[in-house]
């Protein structure tokens, strides 16, 4: 199973550049035309499921409006507790 | 969204470097990128609170307002020598200066190259997106032959306008130069590569190895008068032939460095 992520927008700064959609290589990002941000944009959001957090999107974002997050993998977390993680 | 037990990681967050304040930049211009990668760099080096900032005349003259550290104002193209005047007061700050090309490349030009040529140890991150953003698409001395701008409507002719200012293989002849590369901001790979250079700029700051210069090729929607994700393509099928990327003086205290 992929890994499972999600990122969270800051309509403080997201300004609709597209340009985190454009390089999104699971292509699950799209701009949420049913809501404006405080500045009058169309702020970018999660379409669909399928984002494995891979953080590309946060690189490419020019306002650092995006919060990337990720599930641990549950054998990853595994190994990562004896060893006082 | 998700409400398992499952342990969950940031993978990526703001960076404790830049401010709360919303930048004044179009929709997706590099300069935010610009912006984002060196507080991301200060908060990695921890040097926050010894880092000052010197913001340039141009699109980026609020840039003290982005940023969490210590910030002046240059005069337009003075920004070289405002660095110097400062690092030569407080040896132990970091010092970088943030400029267009614009304001480095056309009336900064002597300060910048007699800071290069004396050896300042003072990092510069030079934007190069080829035109004059704030004062409405001018031609700049780095714009490319045959652009068309407000003030070259029927594109920059070599013969009567000269060529374009190549900035870092300029500054690299220089003896006093410790590292001055050129990145582009286009795309995911050369981002990371981008803030790899900026960190290494400031890692020759810190090693007392000379001027340090990181040059990097960005956009200008707004006056190249293409869409964002355009300008992003254009950056790549024009700019980079001109301005080829690549490292053009790296001091050889720095080769085994890995950051």
């Amino acid at each position: 199973m992929p890994v499972k992520g999600w990122i969270e927008v800051d309509e403080r700064y997201c300004k609709g550049c597209e340009l985190c959609i454009s390089e999104c290589p699971q292509n699950v990002l799209a701009l949420d035309l049913d809501h404006l941000t405080p500045k009058g944009y169309h702020p970018v959001m999660l379409k669909m499921e399928g984002c494995t957090g891979c953080g590309i999107c946060a690189i490419m974002c020019p306002e650092a409006a995006l919060t990337v997050y990720r599930e641990v993998p549950q054998k990853a977390a595994q190994a990562v507790q004896p060893s006082g993680g | 969204m998700v409400t398992t037990a499952t342990p969950v990681q940031v993978v990526y967050k703001r960076p404790a470097s830049l401010s709360d304040t919303p930048t004044h930049y179009c929709p997706g211009c590099t300069h935010g990128i610009a912006h984002r990668l060196i507080a991301e760099v200060m908060d990695e080096m921890n040097i926050r609170e010894r880092a000052i900032g010197v913001a340039p005349v141009g699109c980026s003259v609020f840039a003290y307002n982005y940023f969490t550290c210590d910030f002046v104002e240059a005069a337009h193209g003075r920004a070289p020598a405002m660095a110097t005047g400062i690092k030569r007061v407080l040896p132990d700050r970091v010092v970088f200066t943030y400029q267009g090309d614009g304001d480095m490349a056309s009336i900064g030009m002597s300060e910048i190259v007699h800071a290069a040529g004396r050896g300042e140890n003072i990092t510069v991150i030079f934007i190069n997106n080829a035109i004059y953003g704030m004062t409405g698409g001018q031609m700049a001395p780095t714009s490319l032959p045959g652009q068309k701008t407000t003030s070259s409507p029927t594109g920059r002719d070599v013969e009567s306008m000269g060529f374009p200012m190549k900035m870092a293989e300029l500054l690299s002849q220089l003896e006093g130069a410790g590292y001055v590369v050129r990145r582009s901001l286009h795309d995911p790979k050369n981002i990371r590569m981008a803030k790899k250079a900026i960190r290494l700029a400031f890692e020759t700051q810190i090693r007392g190895l000379g001027f340090s210069m990181v040059e990097l090729l960005s956009t200008c929607n707004t006056n190249w008068g293409v869409s964002v994700l355009e300008a992003m393509q254009y950056l790549k099928d024009h700019m980079l032939p001109v301005y080829p990327i690549g490292d053009y003086k790296v001091s050889p205290a720095l080769e085994n460095l890995r950051v």
